[in-house]
C-alpha cells in the first residue's frame, strides 16, 4: 500500500477526529455537569455553519465572520438553555431526549425557512484554499491542516481550562458534587448557562469548520451527532479525556475504513463482492467498534465516575 | 452450640483510601440472631452489601452453608437462601402490598418465562403471599398501593418480602430505622418470634432492639470487628465501651 | 371500576377504527382509509415500543430499526418474485427478532444514557447498511415489486381487506401485550423497571427477561414494518432513520406511557396532528417541535389520562 496515501488518509482521520472531539467535549461536559442529554447539540453545529456562511457573505471577511459566528452560536446556546433546557435538568433522560428532539425539528425547520432546504454553497478565503507540502510527495489541503491545528489547540486550551483554572475547578466539582458547589456560594444556574453556552460555541466551531468540507443544509447536525454518541459511548460518558480518545479512534477508524476496506477486501474476495461489501462494511465499522468496546467495557474506555 | 451457617473469612473492601471492610472475619451460627453494631460510618451497610452480593469484596471469602458464595450474584445468593432488607426501604412503590409479596414468592417458584396466564389470578402466588402479609400484620392492607402505606408499614412489607423468599438467613439492615417507639416495639416483638427457628443477621442502631433480640453481637468500628460475644459480654467489654457504647452514654 | 372503564374505552376506540372504512366510503373520502391504516400500523409499532419502554423501562431510541427490517424483508422477497405473504411476514418476524436479539444482548448490559445512545447508534448502522444495499435501491430506495398476497385468504392490493387485516393485527397485538404484561413474565419485567435492586435481591436476574421482552417487541415492530411497506408500496432506508425512532417514541409519550391503549391514541394523535399542520403550512415542523417540547414538559400522563379509566395500570 502506498505510504503517502496512508499518511494522507491518516491526516484526514485526525481532521475528522478533532471535529468529533469539539462536538463531543461540549456534549459530554453538559452531561457530566448538568446530567442532561442534549440531542439538539447537532442543531448548534448547524447554527454555527449557517451563521458563518451568512456572516461571511455579509461582511466579506472570513476572519470577522468566524468570531461573530462563534459569538452567535454561544448566544443561541445560552438562550436555548434559559428558555427550554433549564427545566429539563431534573427530568429523566426520556423527557430530555424527547424535548430536545422537538428542538431539533424546530431548528431544522427554522433554518429551512431562513435559508431554504437546498444545500448552501460555501466559499473559503483564498489563503485557505491552497495546498501545503507535508512531506515530499504529499500536498495536503491547507484548510484541513488548519482544522487539525485549531482542533488540537482547542483540546489543549480545554485541558488547561479544566485542569488549571477556577472555572475548571468548579466544572470538575460540579460534575461530582452539585450540592457542594452550591454550598460554596457559586451561582450554579449561572455556571450551567455558561457551560452550556461554551459547549454550544465548541459545536458551532465544529460546524463552521465543517461547512466548506461537507454540505451545509438543514439536518446536517444529526449525522455527526450520532457519530459523536458513538465517540462518547466508546470514551465513557462525562469524561473529556474519553471524548478525546474516542474522537480520535472513531475519526481514524471511520476514515481509514472508508479508504482502505474495499481494497483490502479485494485481496480476499472477488472484485464484485468487495465492491458491494466494502462500502457497506466501512459505513458500519464504527458501530461494530462500539459494540466490541462495550462487550469488554460496558462503561467505555475512560469511565468518568467510579 | 449449633453449626456455622455463614462464615466470613478475612473480607476486605476499600474505596480509595477508605477501608470500609478491613479484614473482617465473622461466624453466624444456624438459628441465632446475630447483631452487627457500630458507630455511623463503621461499614455495616457495606458489609451487608457484600454478604448479599450487591457489592464485590476486594479479597476474602464468604461461605454459606459450607459453600463458597463469594463470586455469586445477588439473585443467585437469593436462591441459596440469603435474603436482604435495605436500610432505605426498598419495595415496589407502584405495586400493591400483595403484588410486592407475590413477586417475592414468584421469584422462588420456578422460572418466570410464563407469558400467558394472569399472575394476579394465580393462587399459587397469591395464597402464600396473603398468608405472609397476615403474618406480618398487613393482611388488611393487601390491596393498598405500597407507596401509600405508612412508613412503618413499608418496613413491615419489606420484611414480608424477605420472608416470602423462604430464606435460610435473613440480612436485616436497620429494620426499625425511622419508626416510632410503638411501631418499633411491634417490629421487635415480631422479629423475636423467629428466635431459634430462623437465622438472622441484624444491623441496627437502636440498642434496645439489639439487646432484646440478639443472641450474639459483633462490634464493627472503622471496618474492623473489635469484639464478638453475647450481649452481656459486649456490655462488659472495655474496648467496646470505650470505642462505641461509651460515646453514647 | 377503573378496570371496566378502561376496557370500555378500548372497545369504543376499536369500534371507531372499525367504522372508518364504511364512513370514509360514505363520505367519498378514501383518503381517510389510507390515513387510519397508517395510524394503526404506527400504533402497532408504538405498542411494541411501549411494551419495553413503558413496562420494561428500556428507553430504546432505535425502534425504527425493526420497522425497517420488517419492510426490507417483504421488499427483498418481493423483489425476488416471492409475493407470498406467509413467507414474507414470517421472514419479517424472524429477521427483526434476530436483530433485536443481537442488539438487545449488547445494549441491555448497559443502562441509562448508554442504552439510549447505543440503541440509536445500532439503528443508524442499519440505516447506513440500507443505504449501501445498491441492489435494493441504495439511498433512493425502490418501489415495492408487489403487495403481499396471502393465497386464498387475502390480497393486500385491495384497500378494504388490507385495512381490516391491519385492524385485526392491531387487536391481536393489543391482546398479546395485555396478556404479556399481566403474566408472571410481565410482572418480572415491570418489577425490574420499578426497582431493579429489589428485584435482584429477591432472586430475579432481570437480564434474560428484559432481553426476551426486547426480542418480542422487535418482532412485533417487524410486523408493523411489513405492513408499512405494503402501505407505502415503496421501500427506503428512511424507514430506519433516527427521526422515525423519535416519532415512535413520541407517540408512546403523547398517548400515555405504561397504558395499554396509550400508543394507539398517541399514533392517532401525532399522525392526525401532522396531517392537520401539513394542511396549514409547508413548515409544519416548526410548530410540531415546540408542541412536542410542551407535551413533554406539561402533559406527562398523555392522552390516555384524559379518557375514562385510561390511567396507568396499577
Amino acid at each position: 500500500m502506498n505510504l503517502v496515501l496512508l499518511l494522507e488518509q491518516a491526516l484526514n482521520g485526525l481532521q475528522l477526529g478533532v471535529m468529533l472531539f469539539l462536538m463531543a467535549a461540549g456534549l459530554t461536559l453538559v452531561f457530566g455537569i448538568m446530567n442532561l442529554v442534549n440531542l439538539a447539540h447537532g442543531s448548534l453545529y448547524m447554527v454555527g455553519a449557517y451563521l458563518s456562511v451568512a456572516l461571511f457573505g455579509l461582511t466579506g471577511s472570513y476572519l470577522l465572520a468566524v468570531p461573530l459566528a462563534l459569538l452567535g452560536t454561544l448566544a443561541v446556546g445560552m438562550i436555548v438553555e434559559l428558555v427550554a433546557l433549564r427545566t429539563l435538568y431534573e427530568r429523566d433522560h426520556l423527557d430530555q431526549v424527547l424535548a430536545t428532539f422537538g428542538l431539533i425539528l424546530f431548528f431544522n425547520e427554522l433554518v429551512a425557512i431562513l435559508w431554504g432546504r437546498a444545500a448552501l454553497y460555501t466559499t473559503l478565503p483564498a489563503w485557505l484554499t491552497g495546498q501545503i507540502e507535508i512531506v515530499s510527495g504529499l500536498n495536503y489541503p491547507a484548510y484541513r491542516a488548519a482544522i487539525i491545528a485549531v482542533g488540537l489547540a482547542v483540546a489543549l486550551g480545554l485541558w488547561y481550562l479544566v485542569a488549571r483554572t477556577r472555572l475548571g475547578m468548579l466544572i470538575r466539582a460540579g460534575a461530582s458534587n452539585r450540592t457542594m458547589v452550591a454550598a460554596l456560594g457559586v451561582n450554579i444556574r449561572l455556571l450551567y448557562t455558561v457551560v452550556f453556552g461554551f459547549g454550544a460555541a465548541l459545536a458551532g466551531l465544529a460546524g463552521l469548520m465543517a461547512g466548506p468540507l461537507y454540505t451545509v443544509q438543514p439536518g446536517m447536525g444529526e449525522d455527526i451527532l450520532i457519530e459523536v454518541f458513538v465517540v462518547i459511548v466508546i470514551g465513557g460518558i462525562g469524561s473529556i479525556r474519553g471524548a478525546l480518545a474516542g474522537a480520535l479512534i472513531v475519526g481514524m477508524v471511520d476514515t481509514l475504513g472508508r479508504a482502505f476496506l474495499k481494497p483490502i477486501l479485494g485481496t480476499v474476495l472477488s472484485p464484485t463482492a468487495a465492491e458491494a461489501a466494502g462500502p457497506a462494511l466501512a459505513s458500519m465499522l464504527i458501530y461494530l467498534l462500539m459494540a466490541a468496546v462495550l462487550a469488554v467495557r460496558p462503561a467505555g474506555l475512560f469511565p468518568a465516575r467510579g | 452450640m449449633s453449626e456455622t451457617l455463614l462464615a466470613v473469612e478475612d473480607l476486605y473492601k476499600a474505596f480509595g483510601a477508605l477501608k470500609a471492610t478491613d479484614h473482617v472475619t465473622l461466624e453466624v451460627r444456624a438459628g441465632e440472631t446475630h447483631a452487627i453494631i457500630g458507630p455511623n460510618g463503621a461499614g455495616k451497610t457495606t458489609l451487608i452489601s457484600q454478604l448479599s452480593g450487591t457489592l464485590r469484596p476486594d479479597s476474602g471469602r464468604i461461605r454459606f452453608g459450607g459453600e463458597d458464595i463469594t463470586r455469586l450474584s445477588a439473585p443467585a445468593r437469593s436462591h441459596k437462601g440469603l435474603a436482604r432488607s435495605f436500610q432505605i426501604t426498598s419495595i415496589y412503590r407502584d405495586f400493591s402490598a400483595l403484588d410486592n409479596v407475590a413477586l417475592a414468592v414468584q421469584a422462588h417458584a420456578g422460572h418466570s418465562f410464563r407469558f400467558w396466564r394472569d399472575a394476579r389470578g394465580d393462587a399459587r402466588l397469591r395464597d402464600p403471599a396473603r398468608a405472609i402479609l397476615d403474618e406480618v400484620g398487613l393482611g388488611a392492607r393487601a390491596g393498598v398501593l405500597a407507596a401509600n402505606l405508612a412508613h412503618g408499614e413499608q418496613r413491615q412489607l419489606e420484611v414480608a418480602m424477605v420472608l416470602a423468599t423462604r430464606p435460610r438467613l435473613m440480612l436485616l439492615d436497620e429494620p426499625v430505622a425511622g419508626m416510632g417507639v410503638e411501631e418499633s416495639q411491634r417490629m421487635v416483638q415480631f422479629l423475636a418470634r423467629f428466635k431459634g427457628r430462623q437465622t438472622i443477621v441484624l444491623v441496627e442502631h437502636d440498642m434496645d432492639a439489639v439487646f432484646s433480640l440478639a443472641d450474639r453481637i459483633s462490634v464493627l468500628v472503622y471496618g474492623r470487628v473489635i469484639a464478638t460475644g453475647t450481649p452481656a459480654e459486649i456490655r462488659a467489654n472495655p474496648e467496646v465501651r470505650n470505642a462505641y457504647l461509651g460515646e453514647e452514654a | 371500576m377503573p378496570r371496566r372503564g378502561r376496557t370500555l374505552t378500548i372497545v369504543a376506540l376499536l369500534a371507531l377504527l372499525a367504522a372508518v372504512p364504511p364512513l370514509a366510503a360514505l363520505a367519498g373520502q378514501p383518503f381517510y382509509l389510507d390515513l387510519f391504516r397508517r395510524v394503526m400500523i404506527f400504533a402497532i409499532a408504538a405498542l411494541s415500543l411501549n411494551f419495553i419502554l413503558g413496562y420494561g423501562g428500556m428507553v430504546s431510541f432505535g425502534h425504527a430499526a425493526y420497522l425497517g427490517i420488517g419492510a426490507y424483508a417483504v421488499g427483498i422477497l418481493a423483489y425476488h418474485g416471492v409475493h407470498d405473504g406467509f413467507a414474507q411476514f414470517a421472514l419479517a418476524i424472524g429477521a427483526s427478532a434476530l436483530v433485536a436479539l443481537v442488539i438487545g444482548a449488547i445494549s441491555i448490559r448497559t443502562s441509562g444514557l448508554y442504552f439510549i445512545m447505543i440503541t440509536l447508534a445500532f439503528t443508524q448502522m442499519l440505516f447506513y447498511l440500507g443505504i449501501s444495499l445498491e441492489e435494493y435501491g441504495g439511498d433512493d430506495g425502490m418501489r415495492l415489486a408487489g403487495r403481499s398476497v396471502f393465497a386464498g385468504l387475502l390480497d393486500l392490493r385491495d384497500p378494504m381487506p388490507f385495512y381490516y387485516f391491519v385492524f385485526a393485527i392491531l387487536v391481536a397485538c393489543l391482546y398479546l401485550v395485555h396478556r404479556l404484561v399481566n403474566s408472571r413474565f410481565g410482572m418480572v419485567l415491570r418489577a425490574s423497571k420499578s426497582n431493579e435492586g429489589r428485584t435482584r435481591s429477591i432472586g430475579f436476574s432481570p437480564y434474560p427477561y428484559r432481553l426476551a421482552a426486547f426480542v418480542i417487541a422487535g418482532a412485533m415492530c417487524g410486523v408493523a414494518g411489513a405492513l408499512f411497506v405494503n402501505q407505502t408500496a415503496y421501500l427506503t432506508p428512511a424507514f430506519m432513520s433516527w427521526t422515525r425512532s423519535g416519532e415512535i417514541m413520541f407517540m408512546v409519550i403523547l398517548g400515555g406511557m405504561s397504558t395499554l391503549i396509550g400508543p394507539v391514541l398517541g399514533a392517532a394523535g401525532l399522525l392526525l396532528l401532522e396531517d392537520l399542520l401539513q394542511g396549514w403550512t409547508e413548515h409544519w415542523q416548526i410548530i410540531l417541535g415546540p408542541i412536542l417540547v410542551l407535551v413533554v414538559l406539561f402533559a406527562k400522563r398523555g392522552l390516555a389520562g384524559l379518557l375514562p379509566g385510561g390511567g396507568r395500570d396499577e
